[in-house]
């Protein structure tokens, strides 16, 4: 079955509440949304960050994310799916990314929602480049993020 | 073929993509990385610690060991930082 995937990549903001009613309106089919978003922090460990540019990869940033909403699918009983993944220059409380899973229950939604979200933090082609008050620096990888990805792979 | 940079991997280079013609015996992702550093104090910069580098042909995810015969676009960029 071919389920409704939205993905976008956008400088805009999105609306969360307009997100979710386009995802399920005309639907009587699901019974749960689990909704993630991901906000540009102002204080890391007491560090100020006056704001995040995003770079991203054009063409495989979509597919890849493409590619992860297909397993998604595969994996559990999902009845939609909204990835919005923003790029440009955000500034402290702005919105960065946006993952909507739907399923007739919730288990399924929460567990695509946590498992798309791992997959963006440590393989999505985006990069992080802070402005601190020090200067400008590229965000560091996480080891932590390999980590949270590498435990949703099948043994 | 075409070779894109990103992040910190293109400002090392000062370039976002370019089209380059690499010799013989330039057959993986690895060689193709050693023979970029060769090509400037940029390079060189960009590609030091070649096991950090990650790398895509035709927007997939390779390993460096991957051949690159056949790739009409290659990336190279730094571990990712999204979401």
């Amino acid at each position: 079955m071919t389920i409704p995937v939205t993905i976008r990549i956008q400088e805009g903001d999105f609306d969360i509440a307009a997100e979710i009613a386009a995802m399920t309106k005309g639907r009587i089919d699901i019974g749960a949304v689990v909704s993630f978003s991901g906000l540009c922090r102002g204080d890391d460990s007491g560090d100020r960050v006056a704001a995040l540019t995003l770079e991203h990869y054009p063409g495989m940033a979509e597919e890849e994310i493409g590619r992860h909403a297909d397993e998604a699918v595969k994996r559990w009983p999902i009845t939609a799916l909204t990835i919005i993944h923003r790029v440009g220059r955000l500034v402290p409380g702005d919105n960065i990314v946006l993952v909507l899973a739907a399923s007739a229950h919730r288990q399924a939604a929460f567990a695509a929602a946590e498992f798309l979200m791992d997959y963006l933090k440590a393989n999505a082609p985006f990069w992080k480049r802070e402005e601190r008050a020090e200067g400008e620096r590229w965000v560091e990888a996480h080891a932590r993020d390999d980590a949270a990805l590498a435990r949703w792979d099948k043994s | 073929m075409k070779v894109k940079y990103f992040a910190w991997v293109r400002e090392r280079i000062g370039i976002a993509e370019e089209t380059v013609e690499p010799p013989a015996g330039v057959s993986t992702v690895a060689d193709l990385i050693g023979w970029l550093s060769t090509r400037g104090e940029g390079y060189a910069f960009a590609f030091e610690k070649p096991g950090v580098i990650r790398a895509a042909i035709d927007r997939t995810h390779v390993r460096p060991d991957t051949a690159i015969a056949g790739a009409h676009e290659v990336a190279f960029f730094p571990p990712m930082t999204g979401g």
